[in-house]
């Protein structure tokens, strides 16, 4: 493997996500035009915080007039999951320059993470791993670039039944379900799927975090019942 | 708020996100997470995405709804099930969209 084609196989396995993301890019960009974000601040978010959901929420919070502490921590909370990619990706970086670490961190998202660790798994050893993860973590921040730009440019012209705002729900659908193939796996995503229902009143998404919290806790639980 | 007092939230809102995701690449070889943490690991994004999706599916503007109101339910059940027989992410996206659009039609 050279670098080349591990950087071709990292972008080649990050296109299918983009059927998804370029609508949700757009969608992206008519919500943040609607709360009132100037279109200047609205394409500079996608390369300055560079976090779907997260961008999806902060625009929202924005709009709605929440407390500049409450946003950043309600976007700190909605990325925590990156935590645990960086400290999954963590082994295959570790003899990396720095400037390479700085760059995938940058790049780290739940399409690029997915994209590209079946391939980081089966490779680990290969010296160029690392341009796998680079490419598929740069095709996604191009396309998403792309996209929110379009969004903020030309999204109110689109007809509204479309469906363009029910793709980040269907890519995340793609990344998970071939995810779930163990009953403590599938015990996490009930748990985490039904406490996010109940607790949806909870003010700016806190009920997020703790349906998180329940999946992780449901699932790490029945993995011990299940090995004993 | 002024265009330059939100591109500061951005960048607040940036250098925390960034702050999570390097996080552990940054400690590797320093830190040892707890093994309770390396359990948990495989599970979070299962729990988080899913936590993130399933009210999308089944919430109607807070209110639960899985009636022929609410297509977005019966378009992520054929996603899913797309998903869980070809494992192909492309294929599920796309059924979703064509879901979407014939029932929009039909309802």
């Amino acid at each position: 493997m050279t670098p080349a084609s591990a950087f071709l196989l990292g972008v080649r396995a990050l296109l299918p996500m983009l059927l998804g993301v370029i609508p949700f890019g757009i969608i992206y960009g008519v919500v943040a035009l609607a709360s009132g974000i100037p279109p200047l601040a609205a394409v500079l978010m996608s390369s300055l915080v560079f976090a779907g959901s997260a961008q999806f929420l902060l625009a929202q919070l924005v709009g709605a007039g929440a407390p500049v502490l409450l946003a950043v921590g309600a976007v700190g909370l909605i990325n925590l999951r990156h935590a645990l990619y960086s400290a999954s990706v963590a082994p295959v970086l570790h003899a990396l320059p720095r400037r390479w670490k700085l760059l995938l961190a940058y790049l780290l998202t739940d399409e690029a993470y997915a994209a590209a660790i079946p391939h980081l798994l089966r490779e680990p050893r290969s010296p160029f791993a690392h341009w796998i993860l680079f490419g598929a973590g740069f095709a996604l921040w191009a396309g998403w670039q792309l996209a929110t730009l379009a969004g903020v440019l030309i999204g109110a012209q689109l007809p509204a039944d479309l469906g363009l705002d029910f793709a980040l729900p269907l890519t995340f659908i793609a990344i998970v379900v071939p995810l779930i193939d163990s009953r403590p796996r599938l015990i996490a995503a009930l748990t985490a799927g039904a406490t996010a229902v109940l607790l949806v009143a909870m003010p700016y998404k806190t009920g997020l975090f703790v349906a998180v919290l329940a999946g992780l806790v449901a699932g790490a639980f029945m993995q011990r019942r299940g090995s004993r | 708020m002024s265009q330059t007092a939100l591109i500061l939230l951005w960048i607040a809102c940036g250098a925390l996100t960034f702050a999570i995701r390097y996080s552990f690449i940054a400690l590797e070889g320093h830190y040892q997470p707890p093994s309770w943490f390396i359990r948990w690991l495989p599970f979070v994004p299962i729990a988080a995405l899913t936590a993130i999706t399933v009210p999308e599916l089944l919430l109607v503007a807070g209110q639960f709804d899985v009636g022929t109101s609410n297509p977005r339910f019966w378009v992520g059940l054929v996603a899913i099930a797309v998903a869980a027989r070809w494992k192909n992410t492309l294929l599920t996206i796309a059924s979703g969209f064509v879901a979407f659009w014939i029932l929009n039609w039909l309802l």
